[in-house]
């Protein structure tokens, strides 16, 4: 087996007296998709925010391709790699679509310290841009600004920037929040095909589209794993039934 | 090339009146009018750079007038030692507002939201009591410039044409190179950071130092406009840096329409012909300049030139009956 492109070991972090993440380790090797599950509050996006360097955990360690990159700031771990996309959609709403990815796209591009040539008829930048809409199928809405587009399409968008990054590790949290049943299958017709390229952590409420995409899955429950395994080793635990699988069946009822 | 739109057509009719307007003023004799609009054009100046940092970088800076007492007091103080040389003057006013945003902006800039807000003005304040403190400079009642800037032979700043001509140059490279900048990478990273900063730093941007120089720039181009207010008014006080005078620049800005080119340029002229024309009605025309006011921030968001896009939009949309 080749070594993991992203592992967490002992991971921790409380805050005040709530345990976030408690004692968390897991390894993701190259090519895999890797769905992390767990309730309401269990602490997925808490880990998701140490893992993109938001917040620092409070003890253990990341590694990232063989570097170890826990006290990395967030700026600087989206340029070996790592990208993230955001759960509660936060975008350029102001600008059009194809600034959004070009921003993105020249955050990796050096530094910016450009003041006089046109960043709009930059090839170098609209070019990787244009590829990375068109891989989510947003290229005819390239020129639109950006808070005119539905909810899905901006769900989309966020892929499309953090794929312009050209990034070895995708963070995906909740990509599908909010979107539609029409909308959400065109999401995980597109995971299907990014994963091919892509290593992914998917963070995922939708359970059918985790059992669907994942290599392998995670549950996290009180900032622990309490399983790791194939969508079928999963299905099959009782622990993870109780814990989880039960409540949201449960819930949807 | 920009397209020709109403709004584009209108700016560019504005800016060539105010390159003929000294024709104007000698035809019809009214020398009012030109010393009326040199300060329109210095002050528009001074906008235009708030412009860059408010309109295109969302940063609220409210002691933006600091730079102009700045660049103001280079002039006057040099004056007063006997250095008259433009050459020695402005560079000296460009240099001395480069380091002061530098300072506050270095401090300011870790903030943000209001705290942002109260630290440049707390900036600005201060170097207004500072200046007011200082006897051999006149102090509080400012200091007369006797002498204005002398550059060559051929040019003459106390001639009222030759200086509005200096003026309205400087202004008309100072648009030009903020168009420049705003479309550049740089202004592209400045728009994500007004935009969304949080997601600018995820991205991978360390937003502090694009901030930061958009901030000296500005502080730059505001310092240049204080020079040439100093010898326009042939005067420096520390009234120029009171907090007001940066709330007088904030409402041009805003009135013209933050985060366009020409916007500040067409804020400061309404401001100021506003100020002219309503003050020679009655003594308290601030009573009908501040409801304007409200109606601009209240029904017309993007100010005047949004204003214009609009019109222009209603006159092409003209559906056929």
């Amino acid at each position: 087996m080749s070594a993991p492109l992203l592992e967490v070991g002992h991971l921790a972090k409380r805050f005040g007296g709530i345990v976030a993440t408690d004692d968390l380790s897991f390894a993701i090797p190259p090519g895999e998709l890797h769905a992390l599950i767990g309730p309401n509050g269990a602490g997925k996006t808490t880990l998701i925010a140490q893992l993109s360097g938001s917040i620092f955990a409070d003890s253990g360690a990341i590694r990232f391709a063989g570097a170890d990159i826990t006290r990395l700031p967030m700026q600087k771990r989206s340029h070996i790699g790592l990208a993230r996309s955001f759960q509660i959609t936060s975008l350029f709403l102001d600008m059009s679509v194809i600034d959004n990815v070009a921003l993105a796209v020249q955050a990796h591009a050096g530094h910016s310290f450009s003041f006089w040539r046109n960043a709009r008829s930059e090839a170098a930048l609209r070019e990787p841009a244009l590829a990375a809409l068109r891989r989510v199928g947003l290229e005819g809405r390239a020129e639109r600004l950006t808070a005119s587009l539905s909810h899905g399409e901006h769900r989309l968008l966020e892929l499309a920037m953090a794929l312009a990054g050209q990034p070895r590790l995708l963070l995906l949290d909740e990509p599908m929040a909010g979107l539609g049943p029409e909308e959400s299958a065109r999401m995980v017709g597109m995971l299907r095909a990014l994963k091919r390229d892509y290593t992914i952590l998917l963070v995922e409420h939708d359970m059918e589209a985790v059992f669907a995409l994942a290599d392998r899955i995670s549950v996290l429950v009180y900032g622990r794993i309490i399983a790791t395994g194939s969508p079928d080793d999963i299905r099959a635990n009782a622990q993870v039934r109780e814990a989880y699988l039960g409540d949201a069946e449960a819930g949807h009822a | 090339m920009p397209p020709l739109t109403f709004r584009n057509i209108i700016v560019a009719l504005l800016l060539i009146a105010l390159a003929l307007l000294p024709v104007y003023a000698q035809l019809a004799g009214d020398r009012f009018a030109l010393t009326l609009f040199t300060r329109i054009v210095i002050m528009a100046l001074a906008a235009v750079s708030l412009n860059l940092i408010l309109g295109f970088g969302g940063m609220m800076s409210f002691g933006h007038a600091v730079y102009l007492g700045i660049g103001g007091y280079a002039v006057g103080m040099l004056a007063k030692e006997g250095v008259y040389s433009g050459f020695v003057q402005w560079p000296v006013a460009i240099l001395a507002s480069a380091l002061f945003a530098l300072v506050i902006g270095a401090l300011s800039l870790r903030t943000r939201g209001v705290y942002f807000i109260m630290i440049t003005l707390a900036f600005a304040q201060m170097a207004y009591y500072v200046f007011a403190g200082i006897a051999r400079y006149g102090g509080d009642d400012g200091l007369t410039i006797y002498k204005r800037s002398q550059f060559v032979e051929a040019l003459n700043l106390s001639n009222k044409v030759q200086f509005y001509y200096v003026c309205l140059v400087i202004l008309f490279a100072a648009i030009y190179v903020v168009y420049r900048l705003v479309n550049s990478r740089f202004g592209m990273v400045l728009q994500g950071v007004r935009s969304n900063e949080v997601r600018m730093r995820a991205v991978g941007f360390p937003t502090y130092r694009y901030k930061l120089i958009a901030f000296v720039i500005a502080g730059v181009l505001c310092g240049l406009s204080g020079a040439l207010l100093a010898n326009q008014a042939d005067f420096v006080s520390p009234s120029v840096m009171y907090w007001t005078r940066s709330g007088d620049l904030i409402i041009m800005v805003v009135l013209g329409g933050m985060g366009t080119v020409a916007g500040p340029v067409m804020g400061a002229i309404a401001l100021l012909v506003l100020e002219e024309v309503l003050s020679g009605i009655t003594e308290y025309w601030q009573i009908i300049l501040g409801p304007l006011l409200l109606l601009v921030v209240l029904f017309a968001r993007g100010g005047i030139d949004g204003l214009l896009a609009t019109l222009g939009e209603r006159f092409t949309a003209r559906r056929p009956s």
